[in-house]
């Protein structure tokens, strides 16, 4: 038992290895152009940013819709952090304000930091917040989101943010380099790592003491407070380092974009990530991945024929024009929370075990044929 | 016999309505204590009194010598108020302690209506409980610094589990199992939080009499192993009878009697609660 615990532990390693070795290897041969990258890197950071909703709305049973705001800060932090000094002192950027921060700090940092900073104001909000139940408590987060977008456009706060002007020149995708050199680092496997290592840290905590605890929240308040679970204190936790990790992923997003603005952090982000937990499975870390690279792959790839006239061979420009991709796409959504309300994979992880017994199954029904 | 629990005038209104009506008792160490009544009583209201589940509006519960929960009516209340005692506590200190906190001092309690995880196995359900007395914090569990605690509370569940003869249903649903050996599962994982003083809310409630009778052993057996000081709500006079050392009667309320099970059978008081009083034409 605790052999095959072991040997189904040391499989993943490997497959998720073969993941990075697969994109890898893809950085040296496709163009950096292609289409497969934009996939993968949104891909990842929607992972991440689902799986910290996932903490949230599937382990810990509190529905909130705050993350488009956590990401938002998460982008400003990590891009004000690292627009070089001399960018802040020309006019390149802060063309109508002289930026209050003058230094610039390393990606490493700013990614720290752009996480911390989220945290910060997911432990504020969350001391009065968290009291809520649930639809009170997606309403509140979701006004926090709308009103913190608003509140960085405030041009009192320009010498800050920029006011309503876009953020760039920092240390996007393309200036990512290896510690200590000039080189070049492959973007998209920066990207896989960053959110990887972050993904990790949540299975991690899902699987310990506390995470234990969420869950018993989840299942039951009532009973897991009977049991010595403090509510309050362990509700601000998860939510704290959800937000943490959101404010990473927003980071990882302004890298992956090269500008950020306010304007992109709409509620719509936070929908569209929900869209994502659902999908994949509430409750379901390797769903929530899944579903994050099949929605981006649908959206930003495979139907993108809807919306430029040609699609699977068909020539329709008629039909097929801008805006019948998000028709499209709705419907095969609405199909999906219509028939397969639990996801993809329901409250279960993808593992060897479950594929093993699949495999098996299948066989021994395919014996029963024969 | 030092005493374990003691409640004094304890009252518990919610809006204009009485539930619990001047409540003193006290459970002694290592003793087996029923708090019975017809239904409506207060019983139940009691109890999530002792465990944080609710304020009491008025009096004091102390727990090991030590006062845990105190009130007396204040604001809206004071107005309101229609127990007994208003006076005693006034100006007094205020402890409105949460459940998980009466947990921590060593108080565990079962639910009427079984409350498991029900997302959980067997085996998680009570290793679940084990995190109270978890010293790791946040950092060093995930991280795993503290797989030495984890794996001694693995360890605590298994043999905790093997006690009560729930180690072959580990990897079993919890709300998969029969009905009684959720009851039994509910209580092991009360018992994984490590207490001192059990509150049982009905433990035989749906049980045919044969599981009753396993259920008065098991209780018994638990008290002894453990060192536990039980207090149970219950309804089958059978049970109470045979395991209660002490018995307290409630009524709309009030308490109306209390003793060993002998005398409270033949309290002329109890029987009118429990089967009415002839109105006299």
């Amino acid at each position: 038992m605790e052999k095959e615990k072991r040997n189904n532990l040391i499989m993943t390693f490997i497959a998720i290895a073969l993941v990075y070795l697969v994109v890898f290897i893809l950085e040296l041969t496709l163009r950096p152009t292609s289409i497969v990258f934009t996939v993968l890197r949104k891909g990842a950071i929607y992972s991440l940013v689902a799986v910290s909703m996932n903490l949230l709305n599937g382990f810990t049973g509190l529905f909130s819709l705050g993350q488009a705001g956590f990401m938002l800060l998460g982008a400003y932090t990590y891009a004000i952090l690292t627009i070089p000094t001399e960018v802040k002192q020309s006019d390149r950027v802060y063309r109508y304000y002289d930026a209050v921060i003058n230094f610039d700090t390393g990606v490493f940092v700013a990614l720290i930091a752009a996480g911390l900073v989220a945290a910060f104001f997911a432990f504020l909000i969350g001391l009065p917040v968290l009291r809520l139940k649930s639809d009170y408590l997606a309403i509140a987060t979701l006004g926090f989101a709308e009103i913190i977008r608003a509140i960085f456009q405030w041009d009192v706060l320009g010498p800050l943010t920029n006011g309503a002007n876009l953020l760039r020149e920092f240390k996007d995708l393309s200036r990512i380099t290896l510690p200590f050199s000039d080189i070049p680092f492959p973007p998209t496997l920066f990207v896989f790592i960053v959110a990887g290592v972050c993904i990790l840290l949540v299975v991690l905590l899902i699987n310990s003491s506390y995470g234990r605890a969420f869950k018993a929240i989840r299942d039951d308040e009532v009973a897991a407070e009977a049991m010595g679970i403090n509510l309050f204190k362990h509700k601000e936790m998860s939510f704290v380092i959800s937000s943490f990790f959101a404010g990473i992923s927003g980071a990882l997003l302004a890298m992956f974009q090269y500008t950020v603005q306010a304007q992109q952090f709409r509620t719509m982000l936070t929908y569209e990530i929900l869209l994502i937990v659902v999908i994949g499975g509430i409750g379901s870390i390797s769903g929530s991945c899944i579903a994050s690279f099949l929605y981006i792959a649908l959206s930003e790839w495979w139907l993108r024929g809807l919306d430029m006239g040609t699609f699977l061979g068909i020539n329709a420009p008629e039909l097929f024009r801008s805006g019948f991709r998000r028709l499209v796409f709705s419907v095969i959504i609405m199909i999906i929370v219509l028939f397969f309300s639990k996801g993809i994979m329901g409250d279960k992880e993808i593992s060897f075990e479950r594929m093993k017994h699949l495999f098996r199954k299948k066989r021994k029904a395919k014996g029963a044929d024969a | 016999m030092k005493n374990l629990l003691e409640l004094e005038h304890v009252t518990m209104q919610f809006g204009g309505v009485v539930a619990v009506n001047d409540l003193s008792m006290h459970v002694d160490e290592n003793e087996i204590v029923a708090l019975i009544g017809p239904n409506g009583a207060g019983k139940t209201t009691a109890f999530n009194c002792i465990t944080g589940v609710y304020e009491p509006s008025n009096g004091k519960i102390s727990y090991d010598g030590k006062c845990i929960i105190a009130n007396h009516p204040s604001g809206k209340m004071a107005k309101l108020y229609a127990g007994k005692e208003h006076e005693m506590y006034l100006g007094g200190k205020v402890l409105a302690p949460t459940p998980d906190e009466i947990t921590k001092l060593g108080i565990a309690r079962t639910f009427q209506n079984i409350r498991l995880f029900k997302s959980m196995n067997v085996f998680d359900n009570v290793l679940t409980a084990m995190h109270v007395r978890a010293k790791a914090n946040l950092f060093s569990s995930v991280f795993r610094l503290s797989w030495k605690e984890e794996k001694e509370m693995r360890d605590a569940t298994e043999k905790l589990l093997k006690e009560q003869n729930l180690w072959e249903m580990r990897a079993e649903e919890a709300t998969s199992l029969p009905y009684g050996l959720q009851r039994r599962l509910e209580i092991a994982r009360a018992l994984a939080t490590r207490p001192k003083l059990l509150l049982l809310d009905e433990p035989a409630a749906g049980m045919n009499p044969q599981e009753t009778q396993e259920l008065a052993s098991f209780i018994k057996e638990i008290k002894e192993r453990y060192g536990l000081t039980v207090l149970m709500i219950e309804h089958h006079m059978d049970l109470v009878m045979n395991i209660s050392d002490r018995i307290y009667v409630l009524d709309f309320g009030s308490l109306i009697a209390e003793g060993t099970p002998e005398e409270v059978q033949s309290n002329q008081r109890v029987i009118d609660a429990y089967l009415g009083v002839a109105e006299n034409v």
